[in-house]
């Protein structure tokens, strides 16, 4: 039977900001979800905070709410458009919470809106840990076996404490309930840690309760995927090993598919396991993860928890096999059975059968713990990684070492020369789980470790400890041979060994090593992801390279343009690059061009083998694109190589492209760098008249110092040939800089330390604008809320600018103008500015894609991405307008008075750190960017933009209660007017002595509140930290002075973290939530939808 | 836990199709020469209960998946006392087998019982070539048998192999004597049981249920069947032609006749085929994996299943044809290709399908057909 015809129209929840846990793996899922609804005739309204993704396009929904997802924004949502469904499985735990909550409150009732996908008893059942145990009990009554760990719930700290003599003692794991991507959970190995973890678990779970569980630490560990539709038929899609056992949450593990060291009874055990489940739990239509863990002595299988709705790892196993999950569980969710879907790939078999794989599949995490340095870098059963990698090889030594190397972090390949190190420390060291554990290990095995040592260090399964030292002998027979002779090099290419390790091995450089190699006709094939191991044709181009010998490469005779996406997610590069790539991809389709995209990143759409005509899922490294090259060029025509939409990777690769002859289309390579060397770019300023602050370069304190004497403190300070604002710092004194230079081990002769003046009080502003060589379209002016020094990516920032006139619209125009061509643009280039007093500096110029073209994008109606990659191939800007691509007249420069404000906002990972003695991260923005995603508030007025920023980010602001306030002295005089503001709104305002005494001198009332460091008072007064923790204070507002050492405003940052209480770091920040508070008074807060905006802005522009 | 070193078998070895295609590879398993039909089987686990498959003899199997050989060789797996392919073709084998039932590593167990293989060849090329080419003769030479031999007297040797099609190859699989499997608990039913090349997950999964079963030799008569006074009589899977398997299709038709109930896997499926008067045929390249997609039509409900199958029935899918023993249907189906997956006759208590409910290696989907035949055991004896 197919479709359902008693649905028309269904709301589709997103997952907002991309955070730890929850990341781009939901835009994939979502904008699938959303191409087959509406495929299906239905009406989609999506609702989705995050402006970044794919699925709030215009075109993916019928109507697209960049809109908080709140049960109070999401109820404004269903109000207008009443839909008949919602579906909430597609939205990581965000939507799931915001459904169920909603269903709580009636709302669903009230409007009539069924819930699809997943009903509030199976997600319960899933999500619930005690509901779930009875499910696995319920499962072992009927078939035999799975079972739970012995567990206690607990509710109260006397609980907790009280669990582990139930569970025989320590160590035990805590669990919190509904919280995503394990946050909360972790080992306590004694009382102390216990109390620690299980408090903060408590306060996370929205219901108050944690789990305790007796521990498993080094078992095997595995996933299943599976789906299910209404006549139920079930289908395991994948299966998940992880590289990692027990106790490092599976999005840190290295990651494997299919499993590899289980036989059929046991697997098959797992499956009957897993379908039982799935039944017991209720999910009627649509897919659910379940893990597993297997004692490796006995077999004794555990059942871990299961997720009833689309996950990280389903976006994955989608990937790893072809099996598009999301789609298919929105096909099932209006009605379809499996055997009514067809297989995607083969076109002519059903989607009800289970892939198979002939290739191995290896997902590898990557971290970010150089941006938390006090943050404790063992991995734990709480997520921590922000971004992963996948490849695809024959074996599971080449599809490792291809995802070790698409981190593209220094040290993440294995390195075979110098002394490895001691052997018995180095053993010691992967007892701990940590980001690179695994080359650890292979330093270990290196050192003489035996398979025995390292599997007895690590618990990691002997057959895949063998094929470390596989790996490692193959780089002993590398060192060895008299020369690179095609058998060894075959064989080690065979492994994965890339042209840059064979060339460390033998002492080569890799452009020497890969002309041996393409001498001796030493070259990768090109396989295909075919969900069946061949037994079928597959219709669907995507491939994986191998060193094997069939290549499956059709030719083709379409010119083809190649665009290389952005890799792993990491801080500073993420989704939003996927996402220009992803329109680039698009926009060159439309144009009459064969897409092919290159990328590493299992989670994005640009990997999903619907968005290209051809997709290679392969490492972003100089060598692997040289091959994708070299094979599409012997399958037609290949137009040009797009380098600058998917940041910094491909960017970094332009010029080695270039110089092996690849057509490198858009802005040349010289251009690149005369944008980024400081010398060159200083060049282009002069020449163009255009003022950069003062600055200098040193290689030593005394050097450094000479140059912050000369421009004036505060400077700001970072080493060279960094990205991200990496140990960027603003330094007030001569004291921070001393120590800055002696502890930053970034700083050398040849790795100077940039000293440029700090521009305090500065407005900072950031201009996207597309250039093709005679006209500039300026697509976007952002005022940043933040001053400047706060990295651009963690500032909150307003479109149009919400304080700058048409006189300064004006010098931006003219200042992007001259830059584009001096540096000499074809494409998108994204410049920072500062205005002080009455000047305009230039801070930098990106000549590619920036962070913020998808928000300037959906803020302005105007695809920048899609005209960036049509300049790039020769299009020209008024052919563009011409089309209807751009606007006809006008540009992001001139919008209309009344066109909707638009603001962006950060949001920071800080609740996911701890230090090793388990305190939290501060939360002080600075220089060196942090935020994993973002979110936009859009609106008429600033206020409610503002206001449905941060209720997106951080939850709603506060509209009454208490409000802490302690700032800096330098930002005391601006604090008074919003401070004012507040009291009239009818906050009560508690301060600490010196900020509540500067109040009571401007006439507003105060209560002082003690300083941590003064502690509790003689007659229980509370410190402002314990105030925080008791929930007595609904807002903070704490501005650091500086970014070094141990603040006094440390402890309060950490506890609002903790509680959730809003905290404003900036006055710049308590202004606009100032005037949000205003707006959420007036109570005048509406939703509209992207599509309503856009005929708005395009009807006023006529 | 052992320790090899990267490469035991240096040994060349060379696989030769029957079309001239060659694949170079490394020796694996045993050093030598063998032949067979070239077939591909794509499960991902299981390789212990495939090798094991009497169905699969005279036959040189590749496997998609990999690495083969990761979980080592255990004693509780096989599916019958010794390994029956002819040939074996991996890309990637284990050297070191992690597994806590393991007791041997595969290598050295295709080495002990002579199997030949080759590793390290594009599985996946080979694999795509059977596709297209349809399942082929082949031969896998290393050691003295390749060294200093010239390719065209390989190609030939290879040439001059018989064709599966036309091959009567149960009794070389079947055991010689009967054999009684003792029901688990308490006994219910008789089963005798015809193996053809039975699978020893087979008896187990009926004597799971209650039934003491009887294995007879494949050159039973209806006379050795009604000598253990069955309530059920069973047909097994096997290898070979279903066209040269007069014998059991006569056995069938007499067990037929006296309207006994009646369940037949796999080569017992194309023998109920052939008793009712159907054709078989020969696939391109047949079915074998466990992941394939079948429908039962009487509930419109899909089950992944394991197959090993060649051949198939020739029945219509779209009626219920006439036979001599009644009205009989095409019960299952395969929803990759339509190829006839199961039969049933509506007129008297006999079934039969294509694939494998025991799954041994695969998914356990299927189990219920065991429940069907003894439901049918049951209503006769009600």
């Amino acid at each position: 039977m197919p479709k359902r015809t008693d649905i028309q129209s269904v709301l589709v929840i997103g997952s907002g900001p991309i955070v730890i846990g929850q990341a781009a793996e939901f835009d994939y899922s979502g904008t699938q979800a959303c191409r087959i609804l509406k495929a299906e005739g239905l009406r989609v309204i999506l609702v989705n905070s995050n402006p970044a993704t794919i699925m709030t396009d215009p075109e993916i929904a019928d109507a697209t709410y960049v809109e908080p997802i709140t049960p109070e924004f999401v109820e404004k949502i269903i109000a207008k458009e009443r839909p008949d469904a919602l579906l909430p499985t597609l939205g990581g735990q965000t939507a799931l919470n915001t459904a169920i909550s909603m269903h709580e409150q009636g709302v669903l009732e009230k409007y009539g809106v069924e819930l699809i996908g997943a009903n509030v008893e199976a997600i319960n059942k899933g999500e619930d840990r005690d509901l779930f145990k009875g499910v696995v009990e319920a499962v072992k009554a009927k078939i035999g076996y799975g079972e739970s760990a012995r567990s206690v719930i607990c509710h109260t700290m006397d609980d907790v404490i009280k669990g582990v003599d139930t569970l025989g003692g320590y160590p035990v794991v805590v669990r919190p309930s509904f919280t995503m991507g394990g946050a909360g959970s972790g080992f306590a190995h004694d009382e102390e840690e216990l109390r620690r973890i299980a408090g903060q678990g408590l306060t996370l779970s929205p219901t108050t309760e944690v789990l305790l569980e007796e521990s498993i630490l080094g078992w095997k560990e595995y996933e299943l995927e599976l789906m299910r539709d209404k006549n139920d038929n079930v289908v395991v899609v994948c299966s998940i090993e992880n590289f990692d056992p027990m106790g490092v949450h599976t999005g840190d593990s290295i990651t494997v598919a299919p499993a590899m060291t289980l036989t059929d009874r046991e697997y098959q055990r797992l499956r009957d396991i897993g379908i039982a489940i799935i039944r017991e739990v209720g999910v009627d239509t649509g897919g659910c993860n379940i893990q597993f863990a297997i004692d490796p002595v006995d077999g004794r299988i555990i059942v871990i928890e299961m997720n009833p709705r689309v996950s990280r790892s389903s976006a994955l196993a989608s990937k790893a096999t072809g099996f598009p999950i999301a789609k298919i569980a929105a096909r099932l969710a209006v009605g379809y059975t499996l055997d009514e879907i067809p297989n995607d790939i083969t076109e002519k078999t059903p989607a009800s059968f289970e892939p198979t794989l002939d290739y191995v599949v290896v997902k590898a995490p990557r971290f970010a713990f150089e941006k938390f340095p006090q943050a404790d870098s063992t991995l734990t059963t709480t997520m921590k990684s922000v971004g992963e990698a996948m490849a695809i090889g024959r074996n599971f030594t080449e599809a490792l070492q291809k995802a070790l190397r698409s981190l593209e972090k220094k040290g993440s390949q294995f390195t075979f020369v110098g002394e490895p190190g001691d052997k018995a420390e180095l053993l010691r060291e992967s007892v701990r789980p940590t980001d690179g554990r695994i080359n650890t290990v292979m330093q270990s095995i290196r050192a003489g470790a035996t398979p025995q040592e390292v599997f007895d260090a690590t618990k990691i399964d002997p057959w895949f400890v063998d094929q470390l030292f596989l790996i490692k002998e193959i780089a002993d027979e590398l060192a060895a041979a008299e020369k690179l002779e095609p058998g060894i090099l075959a064989e080690a290419k065979r492994h994965g060994f890339s042209d840059a390790q064979i060339a460390e091995i033998r002492g080569l450089r890799e452009d020497v090593v890969r002309e041996v190699r393409h001498a001796l006709g030493v070259r990768p094939v090109y396989k295909t992801v075919d969900t069946c191991a061949a037994e079928f044709a597959a219709k669907t181009p995507y491939f994986y390279s191998s060193y094997d010998e069939e290549s499956e490469v059709a030719p083709r005779t379409k010119p083809a343009v190649i665009i290389l996406g952005s890799g792993p997610n990491r801080i500073g590069q993420g989704i939003e690059f996927d996402y220009s790539c992803v329109h680039a991809s698009f926009a060159l389709s439309e144009a009459g061009y064969e897409t092919v995209m290159v990328n590493c990143n299992p989670e994005t759409v640009s990997t999903d083998y619907d968005t290209s005509d051809r997709l290679y899922f392969e490492p972003l490294t100089l060598e692997d694109v040289l091959e994708i090259v070299h094979a599409e060029t012997l399958a037609g025509p290949v137009a040009g190589v797009v380098v600058q939409l998917g940041g910094q990777t491909p960017l970094g690769l332009s010029q080695a492209l270039k110089d092996n002859g690849v057509p490198v289309v858009g802005t040349s390579p010289e251009a690149i760098h005369a944008a980024e060397d400081r010398g060159a770019f200083g060049q282009v300023l002069a020449e163009a008249g255009l003022p950069a602050p003062k600055h200098g370069t040193a290689t030593t304190f005394a050097g450094a110092k000479a140059i912050a004497d000369e421009i004036g403190y505060p400077v700001l300070v970072r080493p060279s040939y960094v990205l991200g604002g990496r140990g960027m710092e603003i330094v007030y004194d001569e004291t921070r800089l001393e120590s800055y230079i002696a502890e930053s081990t970034e700083i050398s002769p040849t790795r100077p330390v940039l000293v440029d003046r700090f521009l305090d009080d500065a407005i900072e502003i950031d201009v996207d604008a597309l250039y093709d060589g005679h006209e500039l379209y300026l697509g976007g002016v952002m005022e940043h809320i933040e001053e400047a020094g706060i990295h651009s990516g963690d500032s909150a920032c307003a479109l149009p600018p919400i304080t700058l006139g048409g006189f300064d619209i004006k010098r931006l125009r003219a200042s992007t103008e001259a830059i584009a061509k001096g540096v000499g643009v074809r494409g998108l280039i994204n410049i920072q500015f500062a205005m002080a007093g009455d000047i305009l500096y230039v801070l930098e110029a990106n000549p590619r894609a920036s962070r913020t073209v998808p928000f300037t994008s959906k803020a302005t109606a105007v695809p920048l991405a899609k005209a960036a990659a049509r300049i790039s191939l020769g299009a020209t800007i008024a052919e563009l307008r011409a089309e209807g691509l751009l606007p006809k007249t006008g540009d992001g420069g001139t919008l209309p008075l009344d066109a909707p404000i638009s603001v962006k906002e950060a949001v920071m990972p800080w609740s996911r750190f701890r230090d090793v003695h388990g305190r939290g991260v501060d939360t002080v923005l600075g220089p060196e960017m942090r935020s994993t995603g973002e979110v936009m508030g859009i609106d008429a007025v600033f206020g409610t933009a503002y206001a449905k920023s941060q209720a997106g980010a951080y939850g709603p602001l506060p509209t009454k209660g208490r409000a802490f306030i302690s700032v800096a002295n330098r930002d005391k005089r601006s604090m008074i007017f919003p401070a004012r503001e507040l009291v009239a709104h009818g906050f009560e305002l508690l301060a600490t002595s010196g900020t509540a005494e500067v109040l009571k001198r401007n006439g507003i009332n105060a209560t002082i509140v003690r300083k941590l460091s003064e502690g509790e008072g003689p007659n229980g007064e509370k410190t402002i930290v314990q105030l925080i923790h008791d929930g007595q204070v609904d807002l903070i507002v704490n501005t650091p002075y500086g970014t070094g050492g141990r603040l006094d405003g440390y402890e309060i940052r950490t506890a609002a973290v903790a509680r959730s209480v809003p905290c404003l770091t900036t006055v710049q920040a308590l202004a606009a939530a100032v005037q949000g508070i205003d707006a959420l008074n007036r109570g005048d807060v509406g939703v509209r939808s992207l599509q309503e905006h856009a005929e708005h802005l395009t009807a006023a522009r006529d | 836990m052992t320790t090899s070193t990267r490469g035991a078998s240096k040994v060349p070895a060379v696989l030769v199709l029957e079309d001239g295609r060659t694949f170079s590879g490394r020796a694996y398993g045993a050093v030598g020469e063998t032949f067979g039909e070239a077939v591909f089987s794509t499960g991902m686990t299981g390789y212990q209960e495939t090798l094991t498959d009497p169905s699969y003899h005279r036959q040189v199997v590749v496997m998609t998946a990999p690495h083969v050989g990761n979980t080592g060789v255990n004693d509780d797996d096989p599916e019958s006392g010794r390994i029956w392919v002819a040939g074996y073709v991996v890309r990637d084998p284990a050297r070191v087998p992690s597994n806590w039932r393991a007791t041997r590593t595969l290598d050295e167990e295709l080495e002990r019982q002579g199997v030949v293989g080759i590793s390290g060849i594009d599985t996946r090329a080979l694999t795509r070539h059977l596709r297209e080419r349809g399942a082929m003769r082949v031969g896998i030479f290393s050691g003295d048998a390749w060294t200093g031999v010239r390719a065209e007297a390989l190609l030939d040797k290879v040439k001059a192999q018989p064709q599966m099609k036309g091959a009567n190859l149960s009794a070389e699989v079947a055991t010689k004597e009967t054999y009684v499997v003792p029901a688990i608990g308490t006994k219910k039913f008789t089963v005798a049981a015809v193996d053809l090349g039975i699978k020893g997950m087979t008896p187990h999964r009926m004597a799971e249920r209650g039934i003491e079963v009887h294995v007879l030799p494949a050159t039973a008569t209806a006379e050795d069947i009604y000598a253990v006074e069955p309530d059920g009589v069973f047909f097994s899977n096997g290898p070979g032609d279903p066209a040269t398997a007069d014998g059991p299709v006569a056995v069938m038709r007499a067990v037929l006749e006296r309207r006994t109930p009646l369940f037949g896997i796999c080569f017992g499926n194309q023998i109920l085929g052939r008793a009712l008067g159907f054709g078989t045929y020969k696939l391109k390249y047949g079915h074998r994996g466990i992941n394939q997609p079948v429908q039962d039509r009487t509930t419109g409900k899909v089950e992944v299943t394991a197959h090993n199958h060649g051949f198939a029935v020739d029945a219509p899918l779209d009626k219920v044809s006439d036979t001599p023993f009644g009205r009989a249907e095409v019960s299952h189906v395969c929803l990759n290709d339509q190829v006839v997956e199961g039969l049933q006759l509506l007129d008297q208590p006999a079934f039969s399908v294509q694939y494998h409910p025991e799954a041994a290696a695969g998914p356990h989907d299927a189990a219920y057909l065991f429940d069907r035949f003894v439901s049918l055991m049951e209503a006769e004896r009600a």
